[in-house]
């Protein structure tokens, strides 16, 4: 059942130190997996698998287009390849090699994006991924997941690679709030709803999604009751999940760490209006590249607080039909 | 036991002409650099590489990718040769045609005993390190084989798997470069020039021999000592003449992508007896 208490926010594990931890239990469980790095292993945490597993961790150097056509060749012949890097680097770097030796012969590889979105941090832009998400929807048959905690990392990273064909998994830099409990069962294309409500629908993934809680609780406190669905699976879309939010609260707003008009917010919006339109609005980095500072600072100055949510909230329920 | 060498120039022979065939009944493909690249995928399919066409998937079986994938008529016409299941001799004529396995370029959706879906330049050699580092760990004597075109080498990509290959030590992959000279928009040297493409392998640590790639004993010796090449890679640089076989085809860029006219398929046939 969804929780109507207030959820205690505490910072938990990154969601890429989830994604590292949860590859050497994998790494134990299924000898067919193999490990591709692109000079990055102890920024992604796939150096705990190297540790582990040395002989099956491959190392590609700097260069991401031969990790993932080396990663093709590894699934041609029947391996389980998992190659990560940061989702900039990974994503468009590798693109190309994704979408002719990947995603078409349709491949068991599994793409893992490190430092995702602008809370990488003072790197700054070069290395930030505001459009890994539109990138690895465009490529056919791939299953995009973004997951917002540790315990969802770690039981979406599983199902994953328990999935035959290629997947993105999108991870991030900085300690993420904790959502769930460990008991938490999570399947890849189904909505979680964390917060019940009848007036709006806040749909999040990733980082947002601890953003949208405390925005559905200011909300409350003024009246208003919203719905908080976490959207973790961009692909495919859980479209029961948004045909009843759309139904049953008659308001949505999509919130995500990505460039607004290109990410999980368009696929929700395309879902409503096949289903059951409704009044809609989008959180989001606005057609723009951040610059460098602190998590917290950028999410705020960019528009991406509990705050933002929370007036797109009013915004949308005041667009309601009486 | 090797086959000889008189035979595989028969098969040569059968498939040239399988080429201008099945590429004039498409009214478009790539001639030329299938052509030239006729004397090694014979050598390789019907001698070096340890295959079971009746077993396609037998898991020990050397691989063969084909990175200059636009070249798929003269994979085809070998695989159709081989006896696989599912490259049919009698439809090499539907080549290009809606609903026929024989794709534009190699798509293993439509022909699984395929190693792999190429046409996007530059991805074979990686590919084949990926191959040839699961045979490693799998304890394989499977052998990995890819053929490059020259125009291809241009590929940045390519110098990422030349780089990674050495750095690997990867022994059980092999490069065949078929240096024909010619690219879509005309002679290599005038779009980008690639040469010298030995030293340029040799330099990034690969066993590297340069052969005449039209001498079936050159190809089949050159393969044997790649196979007895421990501790690095290696790559043979081929050279060949793009259209090799029929004479109006020979160094002619025209030849590149466009297909033969009827009437040259006449010509072209003759001249293959």
């Amino acid at each position: 059942m969804p929780a109507k208490t207030k959820f205690e926010l505490k910072l938990g594990n990154s969601t890429r130190e989830a994604f590292g931890r949860t590859l050497v239990e994998l790494g134990h469980e299924n000898k067919d997996i193999v490990v591709c790095d692109a000079d990055l292993s102890k920024s992604t945490m796939t150096v705990y698998f190297q540790q582990e597993f040395p002989d099956r961790f491959v190392s590609c150097g700097i260069a991401e287009s031969n990790m993932a056509a080396i990663s093709a060749g590894l699934a041609y012949a029947g391996k389980i390849p998992v190659m990560a890097s940061f989702s900039a680097f990974v994503m468009n770097k590798g693109f190309e090699q994704l979408r002719c030796s990947v995603a078409y012969p349709k491949l068991n590889v599994k793409v893992v994006g490190t430092h995702s979105g602008i809370t990488l941090g003072e790197d700054g832009p070069s290395q930030m991924s505001v459009e890994e998400t539109a990138l690895a929807c465009a490529l056919a048959g791939f299953t995009v997941i973004a997951p917002a905690d540790d315990a969802s990392c770690k039981a979406l990273f599983r199902a994953a690679v328990a999935h035959v064909g290629p997947v993105f998994v999108r991870t991030g830099r900085p300690k993420a709030p904790t959502i769930y409990n460990g008991d938490r069962k999570f399947e890849i294309g189904k909505a979680v709803e964390l917060v019940e409500g009848r007036d709006a629908t806040i749909i999040a993934n990733g980082l947002l999604v601890a953003q949208a809680i405390l925005a559905a609780e200011t909300l409350e406190s003024e009246g208003l009751s919203v719905r908080v669905l976490d959207m973790h699976t961009v692909k495919p879309l859980d479209r029961d999940a948004i045909q009843r939010a759309s139904a049953e609260t008659g308001a949505i707003v999509v919130a995500e760490e990505h460039l607004v008009d290109s990410g999980l917010g368009v696929r929700v919006a395309q879902a409503v209006a096949e289903t059951a339109p409704c009044p809609m609005e989008f959180v989001g980095i606005q057609d723009t590249y951040a610059e460098s500072g602190q998590p917290d600072e950028l999410l705020d100055k960019y528009g991406l607080v509990a705050r933002d949510l929370a007036a797109a909230v009013r915004k949308v329920v005041a667009r309601k039909r009486p | 036991m090797s086959r000889p060498i008189a035979e595989l120039q028969d098969i040569a022979k059968r498939i040239r002409r399988e080429i201008v065939v099945m590429i004039g009944a498409a009214k478009s493909g790539h001639p030329g650099g299938s052509l030239s690249a006729v004397e090694i995928v014979v050598e390789l399919f019907f001698n070096t590489m340890k295959i079971d066409p009746k077993n396609p998937k037998w898991p020990q079986r050397d691989r063969f990718v084909l990175s200059k994938g636009h070249a798929a008529p003269v994979l085809y016409a070998a695989m159709a040769e081989a006896g696989y299941a599912d490259t049919p001799l009698d439809q090499l004529n539907t080549l290009r045609k809606l609903g026929s396995v024989y794709q534009g370029h190699p798509d293993v959706r439509f022909i699984p005993s395929l190693e792999a879906s190429t046409g996007s330049l530059g991805e074979g050699v990686s590919l084949g390190l990926g191959m040839g580092i699961a045979a490693r760990l799998d304890g394989s004597p499977s052998r990995t084989y890819v053929m490059l075109g020259d125009g291809e080498s241009q590929e940045g990509q390519v110098w990422e798997g030349a780089m990674a290959g050495a750095f690997h030590k990867m022994d059980n992959l092999c490069v065949i470069l078929d240096y024909n000279r010619i690219q879509l928009d005309g002679f290599v040297k005038d779009i980008m020039e690639v040469a010298p493409l030995a030293e340029k392998w040799r330099s990034f640590g690969w066993h590297t021999l340069e052969i005449d790639g039209h001498d079936p004993a050159a190809v089949r010796a050159a393969f044997a000592e790649a196979a007895a090449t421990k501790g690095k890679p290696t790559c043979i640089v081929a050279h060949t003449v793009k259209g090799k076989g029929v004479s109006f085809m020979e160094n002619n860029p025209k030849f590149h992508g466009v297909a033969p006219t009827p009437a040259e398929v006449t010509l072209a046939l003759q001249e293959l007896q």
